[in-house]
């Protein structure tokens, strides 16, 4: 498996990323320059934490129309497995590639801590690796991570099992609609969240729930 | 020939602003009182050759019509 880590001017978390692919038996791991369209091979992409061109105007608002976007934007298209933490998250609302978008949190602070996170699907090729109701042990540091859609489209997104992870026992901590913590497209193969699988890997830093998602997608990729 | 334009974003009706609920505790606290109802935007000045061209440019980019609403003010 060939992971490809988006880095934006202003990424900070793309060398977790890399490591925490690195991590994924058999996996290998390779940035992706923000202003270079080709994807190198990768077999799915990354879209990392931080504040892709400063943030500007909106989080994820100018990212979205990079060189290597138009990319990662085609390769979804064609199927491509496609995780966006935290900005990323927000880059991939703002490219339409996931449903809603993120405000800031309702406290209006920056909220860095270890959150709970309950996987409501594990049929995804993100969390193929856990079952239905797992907690996974994640952090979370964001200013803008209110995930919001419409209610009628949250109706949608919940019948069609596009609800992948909540905050679990009431930690919700940034007032997102129905404790939602991460989403996936109609197809399944584009999964965004707040938290931070990618500073969850090593038992340094206390928990090695995160690299789950990682070794998902290699297994769902085969 | 260029025209000024600009453009107000807004939070969209109905959607928690907590930057105005900020805003609007802050105010008592100075003393100023009777105030309700405050929402934080952006303004966004620019001068531009074609300002038809100013609905797509915010639905595309300068505001999120998920999240914000818009309105344009161009100047004569």
């Amino acid at each position: 498996m060939k992971f490809g880590v988006v880095r934006f001017p202003g990424s900070c978390d793309e060398g977790d990323a890399v490591l925490a692919c690195e991590r994924v038996p058999g996996a290998s791991a390779q940035i992706l320059w923000h202003g270079d369209a080709d994807l190198q091979g990768a077999e799915a992409v990354v879209v990392p934490g931080g504040f892709s061109y400063g943030d500007y105007l909106r989080v994820g608002a100018i990212a979205r129309f990079s060189p290597v976007m138009e990319s990662v934007i085609r390769f979804s298209r064609e199927g491509g497995l496609v995780l966006g933490i935290c900005n990323g998250f927000q880059v991939l609302c703002e490219a339409g590639l996931l449903p809603g978008a993120l405000l800031p949190n309702v406290g209006l602070r920056f909220v860095c801590r270890q959150v709970n996170v309950e996987v409501v699907r594990s049929s995804h090729p993100f969390t193929a690796d856990m079952a239905d109701g797992e907690v996974l042990s994640i952090p979370v540091k964001h200013t803008t991570g209110r995930y919001y859609a419409p209610p009628q489209q949250l109706g949608f997104m919940q019948a069609h099992g596009q609800i992948v992870m909540k905050y679990a026992h009431d930690g919700n901590p940034n007032g997102s609609s129905n404790d939602i913590a991460g989403v996936c497209n109609e197809a399944g193969n584009v999964f965004g969240l707040m938290p931070h699988p990618e500073h969850a890997v090593d038992p340094l830093t206390g928990s090695i729930d995160g690299l789950k998602i990682f070794t998902s997608m290699a297994h769902a990729h085969g | 020939m260029s025209t000024r334009a600009r453009v107000l974003v807004r939070p969209k009706e109905g959607i928690l602003d907590p930057q105005g609920v900020a805003v609007e505790r802050a105010l008592p606290a100075l003393g100023f009182e009777g105030v309700s109802n405050v929402h934080v935007g952006r303004l966004i000045e620019l001068d531009i050759d074609d300002p038809s061209q100013l609905p797509a440019m915010c639905e595309k980019l300068l505001a999120n019509p998920l999240i914000e609403d818009f309105e344009i003010v161009s100047e004569p």
